[in-house]
């Protein structure tokens, strides 16, 4: 029987079933299920790698050492191992390598939405596309292929939307394709420039082969209808313009980078209206107008966010919105937000009320940014707010430094934090620098990393010893501190903000959600106590609600851990424990 | 087999394991031969956001998420979500209300007010509305986080779903110690849903 599967379980699937035999990844919504479900097959090497860059590094060298490897990462990764991938690119593989890149259109949760279509272009490589968990399957396996017969590497693109959901899948077996041998060969595999200008030589001659196994592949496929109109597509935007158009003629490209230019040409000439139907950027497009085709595109549909049936409904139909039942204007938004006891609550209330400008980065911390904590003054990607804030120091001035900090999470210190922060010893920069250390990956669904001391499959191995790397680097001033014991941290953060020295503040307390066990006690607002002053609702957690007839904080007790942190908070001493 | 597609919209907190409930009626959709498709968050909007899974299942299905005014059924495990959705059901659609309010922050803060009466509102502008605790009916079954389970037996006796085919999905799906309070708390479900269509 066919089994549902999300379009990362079925990626993973298609790389098992193409003999391969190792897998790496750093976790990354919407990503994250590739490598995990991976790891899931017994006998075969998979790991979480430190960041993308190291990721790929790992694969470029088992594809070169002869085994067939699958990388996975979420868009913004491969801008990290951009560095390796392009000069990949150059070497070609020994056994296959499957890149997968999860974009993700509509930033479920992401910090942009780029289209990295547009790497293959420019790394010249093939991009293939699946529109299902069927086809992630079968391309996954077919990119192994692919990437061995014309020396590539491959990306698979796909987005959130394939990412998870889950469509019938028949899965096939392995092929034991073992491993291919191993010969030292510096002309291919060392890219100094005699060489370099050798293999750039060898990647034109690939894209002109690739273009034409894109003229025939089965990837590519046309569906004839009326023609009338004629719609280039690919990826899930195939399966919303077949919900609501089922009659048109469609030329779905599975393979979207080369393009098979002959077979669009001659789709072109046999319908009246030509347009390409693509989320995010005009890659296909432009492509099409290079060549004088007239082609509708982006004029119809947004460059902004996630496509949808109804808007290619609204947009090709004209059947507009349908109408509302009138409630929306009154419904309140419901943000994503930190749990009840999570440790960062604590450090970006105490920030808060220090006024401090905080350099932020990635991860459930991010949150610290939304009221009420609004605790944030900048986040731009993996690793940045110790750069930024050595940035902000550098332009301001040392005074200025005593009001900025950089706040960055365990597994992102990990993934890019060290490097920057060398940069502030070598270049005597007198940051403060919080590492929220709350033992895992939380954000993508608790994943481990080096500094947990477990490996992919949850087995022991050698634990990054966070405090004796950073004094490593040359941190003299290294502190340990419980987010959740307020004063303690403030003073802390006012010591180290004050020296006029580099120092490195680990925030230690595991993430509310790794904790097992239920709360020792029981808190309860004292109405008599309570002066109304919510303070203790300012911080944020939904164990702790305001009841606007009596002017009350009330704490819920089916969704308090007793954590410690609102009491801490009322001046009053009005959150009190529950005796018995 | 129906050619149509059913169209089930699942909507709630993130952690009120709405994940669960869609894959448990797509498990069954697919013992029952049906193409299916489901669509589900993860990541940030799990941490207390809005979330919304959605099935669709039929002969032949494309698209893995669900049109404005197009769903069948709308499952709310919260009540405001049942408000926020409801533009996704289709005219006669059915809707269940889990009778459960989780503030979201603004409301916690006091910075927006907690529409009042939201769940009956709802009711009176769609005649085939049901209201549940569901949390309650799950807490008699023995464990108040079975409340997810009910909703399924309330969705099964909606759309017309075998039960046998319901237990077997979720025989996989539960681990075994939680196994009785499930099937349990997955038959009073459909029971008070069957009872409540009676009176209509
Ligand atoms: S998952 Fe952990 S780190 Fe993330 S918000 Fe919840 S408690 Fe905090
Ligand atoms: S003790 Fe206060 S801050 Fe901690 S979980 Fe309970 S309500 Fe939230």
């Amino acid at each position: 029987m066919k089994k549902l599967m999300i379009g990362n379980e079925a990626i993973a699937r298609g790389a098992y079933e193409a003999g391969a035999t190792v897998a790496t990844a750093y976790p990354g919504t919407p990503s994250t299920e590739i490598v995990s479900t991976f790891a899931d097959y017994e006998g075969l090497y998979a790991e979480w790698a430190p960041n993308e860059k190291v990721a790929l590094e790992v694969g470029v060298g088992a594809s070169i050492g002869g085994a067939r490897t699958l990388v996975a990462m979420k868009h913004v990764g491969v801008n990290v191992a951009a560095d390796p991938l392009y000069t990949f690119s150059y070497t070609g593989v020994n056994a296959g390598l499957v890149l997968v890149s999860a974009d993700d259109p509509g930033m479920h949760s992401s910090q942009n939405e780029q289209d990295n279509r547009g790497y293959g272009r420019f790394a010249k490589m093939p991009v293939i596309e699946p529109a299902d968990s069927q086809e992630a399957l079968d391309f996954t396996r077919l990119a192994f292929d692919i990437s061995e017969e014309f020396d590539t590497p491959v990306m698979l693109r796909v987005t959130t939307r394939l990412s998870h959901s889950q469509t019938l899948v028949e899965t096939g077996e392995r092929v034991e394709v073992g491993l291919k041998d191993y010969k030292k060969d510096a002309p291919k595999y060392v890219m100094l420039p005699g060489f370099a200008r050798l293999r750039h030589v060898e990647v034109e001659k690939r894209i002109l082969q690739l273009k034409e196994y894109a003229e025939t592949t089965e990837l590519n496929r046309m569906e004839w209808g009326d023609k009338s109109i004629g719609i280039i597509t690919s990826g899930v935007s195939y399966q919303y313009l077949r919900e609501v158009m089922p009659e048109v003629s469609v030329l779905k490209l599975g393979m979207v980078n080369p393009l098979p230019e002959k077979l669009i040409r001659s789709f072109a000439a046999e319908v009246d209206r030509l347009i390409v139907l693509e989320e995010l950027e005009p890659v296909i497009e432009e492509q099409l107008k290079a060549w004088g085709l007239k082609v509708e595109g982006k004029e119809l549909f947004t460059l902004l966010g996630e496509y949808s049936p109804e808007m290619i409904e609204e947009v090709l139909l004209g059947i507009s919105s349908r109408k509302g039942s009138g409630l929306d204007q009154e419904i309140p938004p419901r943000p994503p937000l930190m749990c009840p006891g999570c440790p960062h609550r604590g450090v970006f209330h105490t920030l808060k009320k220090m006024k401090l400008h905080v350099m932020g980065d990635i991860g459930c911390y991010t949150l610290g940014a939304l009221s009420p904590l609004d605790g944030m003054d900048a986040c731009v990607c993996m690793g940045a707010s110790i750069g930024m804030s050595l940035g902000m120091e550098k332009a301001n001035g040392e005074d200025f430094a005593r009001k900025v900090v950089a706040v960055i999470g365990d597994s992102t210190f990990v993934h890019s934090g060290i490097t920057p922060l060398i940069d502030v010893v070598y270049n005597q920069g007198t940051s403060t620098v919080i590492i929220l250390d709350n033992d895992t990956t939380a954000m993508t669904g608790h994943q481990d990393h080096p500094a947990t001391g477990k490996t992919i499959r949850n087995l022991p191995t050698r634990k990054l010893d966070l405090p004796a790397l950073v004094k490593a680097i040359g941190i003299e001033h290294v502190r340990i501190v419980d987010p959740l014991q307020l004063d303690e941290f403030r003073q802390t953060l006012e010591e180290e903000l004050n020296r006029r020295e580099a120092s490195v503040i680990i925030a230690k307390r595991p993430c509310a959600l790794l904790v097992k066990k239920a709360p020792d006690k029981e808190f309860y607002v004292d109405p008599e106590l309570c002066k109304s002053c919510k303070l203790c609702i300012k911080i944020g957690c939904t164990g702790i609600y305001w009841v606007e007839e009596n002017r009350k904080a009330v704490i819920n007790p089916n969704t308090c851990v007793a954590c410690g942190l609102c009491p801490q908070v009322c001046t009053f001493e009005a959150i009190k424990i529950v005796e018995g | 087999m129906p050619k149509q597609t059913t169209n089930v919209l699942i909507v709630g907190v993130g952690g009120q394991g709405t994940l669960l409930t869609s894959r448990i009626i797509a498990q069954v959709a697919v013992q029952m031969g049906y193409d299916v498709k489901v669509s589900e968050i993860h990541g940030m909007a799990q941490r207390g956001g809005s979330v919304v899974s959605q099935v669709r299942y039929g002969e032949k299905v494309y698209s893995p998420i669900i049109k404005k005014s197009d769903a069948d059924i709308l499952l709310a495990f919260e009540k405001l979500e049942a408000a926020r959705w409801l533009d996704y059901l289709k005219p006669g659609g059915k809707v269940i209300i889990n009778d459960e309010r989780v503030d979201p922050l603004p409301v916690m803060s006091g910075k927006l007010k907690y529409p009042v009466d939201i769940d009956k509102r709802i009711a009176n502008l769609i005649p085939d509305t049901t209201i549940v605790d569901a949390t309650r009916m799950a807490e008699e079954c023995g464990n108040s986080r079975a409340a997810n389970v009910v909703l399924v037996g309330m969705l099964a006796a909606a759309i017309n779903i075998p039960a046998e085919e319901v237990e077997n999905a979720i025989r996989e799906m539960v681990p075994a110690k939680a196994l009785e309070v499930n099937l349990k708390a997955f038959r009073e479900g459909q029971k008070y849903l069957s009872a409540t269509l009676n009176r209509l």
